[in-house]
């Protein structure tokens, strides 16, 4: 729901909410510069929320919009406490909220990142306070102008109405409001009872320009007088230019320049990580732009370490788990001496492939600088971070620097990096014009930060009478914080020691083991959760089957009785086993776990607790010869109150079908050191045929604090469908992408 | 500098591809071989149509071609002179009465992040002008590619738009 406005000639209410959660009114709107992107409407929206005199209430949104809906979820929680009229409601995205304090960078808006499904919770903080404090500013201008006490009137849908009937509109009262001081402490928020929107359904905000065509994402944003450019990457992770010979490329018509990217130097990072070295052609247009890359003589020369395909990086991983941990992560009780006395023993290996992120939007960057200032087009979930690598690249003041940010095609942890920041902003210094990089396709998988290659070998043991007394989990991971943190520091992305079973068996040790990789790694939906889950669900699936005991009924008494566990991970500080049990056992009863199956399906169960949220999924396959049917799937989930519940199920379906599908086919491959896959015909993501028809999403009623939604959904996921397929096929499948491996056994 | 020439006569122009674009004709006189993608995308800045891959594998820049469904990635402009191109742009009428797919993905809020929509609708229109009665073997024969998981509210965005489109024509 994107308008232009023209500012110049409108009067608004200004209510701003510092990082310090002080509330500031009437800061001076910033000047609207309609140049700087031709032919759209992204502007610099400073505050939170502004009334025009029609009534319309515009709502800044601040966390980077990735396809979580956090527009939407962020302007029903402050529409809810200003008591804003939604169907006048206008979301508009604001820029990073940054100024100079003696030159250093004050962030000013709080919370602005897509990371961790952290911004909702963030949001039910400080936006509650936002709201409440608008309304109170409103009513009393209402009450000075009626010449009556605030407390004898009320609000409701856009409007202040007095004891007797009468009725004022927001944009009648905004003027007034406007130039009220705002209350010394803020009103506080409404309570749960009062609620007219949060709980409820809200579609997307921006539903009708994205189904329009007109919604503008950072790729279709342009400056006047901008060069498009792509980049020739060197596809050996560390290697630098060998030889270049441009005269062809040059000599096409439209072709402006060719610039180089510099080889990577540990000494002086450009992005969050190494850039690739890099051939940049810089042109008028996309095409021939892309026509003249393909004109360039340009020869590599690898880096001193060449990339490692995954069998390489699992024999790496059977001769770490040979010698000691890097990091003993947790241990409790003794599990060697209570697994040589233990009857029942257990032990597995499972393995995960190197996975891209595959955002339907490559990574591209609209960047026009010069040495006075610098405005930034591109997908970022990380705003702070693009601002670093563009205040380190430019030198220019923190207030000279403006991180744009439009809506992202997808994200899953890809934009939180800044390296195609960090091109664009070199090449346009370098060319003294805006330029618009576009990767292609090809660059987004060659150049991606992937998802850790891991190992997990776990073991355990259980006593006569089918209880858990030992377990133990190691995991070798090319762990994604190398050459980012220092080396003690690198297991905190990979393994957490809060993490279910500890806590559950007394005899348990969580172990990790380091890995080395030239392919860089980074952020992924839930990081490392998925395959931490993934690992853990199936060996309890396993187990049970061993130990012949039901799959529900075993994780039930191994959860035990409703209690609260230390958490000290994101999510915590605790960790609720009587939720994680009452999710299972809805996922469990919709899908008819207890009732007779059909004949050849399988069905499989997982949960797990991820940033705070419990989610269970419950699936039904069956094997129609070499065709997988997925029949029905449950996704159970508790996530605190949820603000959007249409949304959230967006959310959770949305994860359960990226968890299918990185499971079944998704694999980055290495060859002669160098990543293979170019597109998506060699990496399949899934397709409608392949996916279930439906997801039924049962979200648990929660008076308690939202948790957000993006990632809980995806960690259970991939599991669930493992086990059900073991129990449609009896193969047990211990490695993803698993349908290669499954096809291979059956 | 040049010298002018003599005698200047004007001549129609007649070089150039003549496409007509949600109803309204445009002279290509660049690179025939100019894909339809960045014909659309650069030139007309008519960004609905979507770059996500280069192998036509993943539909983010489907449109229509003469009413059938087309990837502007495979597309030249060469092969275009004439035909008639419907981009998401030009599916709404013109007093911005939403077509009933789109109207559909609304109210099923088929979006997620929303970069592969454009896409998923205009297969969605050639679809139904196909098959009003769509089966789900039918919807699954839609190969664009979601990354977020939109396809169960596309499918039921699909049901919803035929049941809004035959009750139109009764």
């Amino acid at each position: 729901m994107s308008r232009a406005h023209d500012a110049s000639r409108r009067r608004f209410l200004k209510v701003f909410g510092t990082a310090t959660g002080a509330l500031v009114v009437g800061l001076p709107a910033l000047a609207w510069t309609p140049d700087e992107l031709l032919g759209q409407n992204l502007f610099r929206l400073s505050p939170y929320v502004r009334i025009e005199p029609d009534g319309t209430t515009v709502i800044g949104a601040r966390d980077p919009e990735v396809g979580q809906g956090i527009r939407t979820a962020e302007a029903r929680i402050l529409a809810e406490e200003m008591d804003a009229d939604w169907p006048r409601v206008i979301v508009e995205p604001l820029d990073l909220g940054v100024t100079s304090a003696n030159g250093e960078p004050h962030w000013t808006y709080g919370h602005q990142i897509a990371s961790g499904s952290t911004s909702v919770p963030a949001a039910w903080n400080d936006l509650r306070n936002v709201g409440a404090a608008a309304r109170e500013l409103l009513m009393r201008a209402a009450a000075a102008h009626w010449n009556t006490g605030v407390a004898t009137l009320r609000t409701a849908h856009g409007m202040v109405i007095a004891a007797n009937g009468r009725k004022l509109g927001y944009g009648e009262l905004a003027e007034a409001a406007s130039k009220l001081k705002p209350a010394t402490a803020p009103p506080g928020p409404k309570t749960a009872a009062q609620y007219a929107l949060v709980g409820q359904d809200a579609g997307d905000v921006d539903a009708r320009d994205i189904v329009t065509g007109r919604q503008h994402f950072a790729t279709d944003e342009w400056f006047g007088d901008t060069l498009v450019a792509v980049i020739a990457h060197c596809p050996w992770p560390g290697g630098k230019l060998a030889h270049l010979d441009d005269t062809e490329a040059l000599k096409s018509k439209g072709v402006e320049k060719v610039l180089t990217i510099p080889a990577p130097d540990a000494d002086r990072p450009l992005g969050t990580r190494q850039l690739a070295a890099g051939v940049a052609v810089l042109a008028a247009d996309t095409w021939t732009a892309l026509q003249a890359l393909a004109k360039l003589d340009v020869r590599w020369q690898p880096g001193p370490h060449p990339a490692q395909g995954d069998d390489a990086l699992a024999a790496a991983a059977a001769t770490a788990f040979e010698g000691d941990p890097a990091k003993a992560v947790r241990t409790d009780g003794d599990f060697v001496e209570t697994a040589k006395r233990a009857p029942r023993k257990f032990k597995a290996d499972y393995r995960f492939a190197t996975i891209a992120h595959a955002e339907l939007e490559p990574p591209n960057a609209l960047v026009k600088v010069d040495n006075r200032q610098a405005t930034i087009v591109a997908p970022v979930q990380n705003p702070r971070a693009t601002f670093d690598t563009v205040h380190r690249l430019t030198g220019l003041a923190p207030d000279k620097i403006t991180i744009k940010l439009p809506r992202a095609g997808g994200g899953f942890g890809r934009f939180l990096e800044t390296d195609y920041v960090a091109e664009a902003v070199m090449l346009a210094k370098a060319a003294g014009k805006p330029v618009k990089l576009t990767w292609t396709r090809a660059d987004a998988f060659a150049h991606d930060t992937y998802r850790p290659f891991s190992v997990h070998r776990l073991e355990a043991c259980a006593d006569r009478k089918h209880k858990l007394t030992g377990w133990t989990h190691r995991i070798a991971s090319t762990s994604r914080l190398a050459d980012r943190e220092p080396r003690a520091r690198w297991w905190l992305s990979e393994m957490h020691p809060d993490d279910l079973p500890a806590g559950l068996i007394d005899n348990l040790q969580y172990a990790w083991y380091a890995l080395d990789s030239a392919l860089p790694r980074g952020g992924y939906r839930a990081s490392s959760h998925a395959v931490n889950a993934f690992a853990t669900e199936c060996f309890l699936d396993e187990i049970a089957h061993e130990l012949k005991q039901d799959a529900l009924k075993f994780r039930l008494a191994l959860l035990g009785e409703p209690r609260k566990l230390t958490y000290r991970g994101h999510g915590g500080p605790t960790i609720d086993t009587g939720k994680l049990a009452w999710v299972l056992q809805l996922a469990a009863d919709a899908i008819g776990w207890s009732k007779p199956h059909p004949h050849g399906h399988g069905f499989g169960l997982a949960c797990h607790f991820t940033f705070g949220g419990y989610v269970a999924h419950a699936v039904e396959v069956s094997m129609e010869k070499t065709r997988l049917v997925i029949h029905n799937v449950v996704c159970a989930a508790d996530l605190g109150r949820v603000v959007n519940p249409l949304g959230a199920r967006a959310a959770l379906v949305g994860a359960t079908l990226d968890g299918f599908s990185t499971a079944l086919r998704e694999r980055i491959t290495v060859k002669d050191g160098r990543v293979v896959q170019q597109g998506f015909k060699d990496y399949p993501l899934a397709t409608m045929a392949q996916m279930p028809h439906d997801v039924q999403v049962i979200l648990v009623p929660s008076q308690a604090e939202p948790t957000g939604a993006f990632d809980m959904g995806f960690p259970s996921a991939a599991p669930a469908l493992a086990n059900a397929i073991f129990a449609g096929t009896t193969v047990r499948v211990r490695q993803l992408p698993l349908w290669a491996e499954l096809m291979r056994l059956l | 500098p040049q010298t002018p020439p003599a005698e200047i006569v004007p001549q129609p122009i007649r070089d150039g591809i003549v496409v007509v674009i949600n109803d309204k004709p445009y002279r290509h006189t660049g690179d025939p071989d100019l894909p339809l993608l960045w014909y659309l995308r650069d030139v007309l800045r008519l960004s609905g149509c979507k770059y996500g891959c280069d192998d036509a594998s993943c539909g983010a820049c489907s449109v229509l071609v003469d009413g059938k469904l087309k990837r502007g990635c495979a597309l030249s402009m060469r092969d275009l002179a004439d035909k008639r191109i419907t981009t998401i742009e030009g599916l709404a009428s013109a007093d911005g009465t939403l077509h009933p797919v789109q109207q559909a993905w609304i109210d099923e809020d088929a979006i997620l992040c929303g970069y592969c929509q454009a896409g998923q609708i205009m297969a969605a229109v050639a679809l139904l002008a196909r098959k009003p009665q769509p089966s789900d073997a039918d919807i699954d024969s839609i190969d664009n590619l979601c990354r977020c998981g939109s396809y169960p509210r596309v499918r039921r965005a699909i049901q919803r738009a035929a049941r809004t489109m035959r009750g139109k024509t009764k």
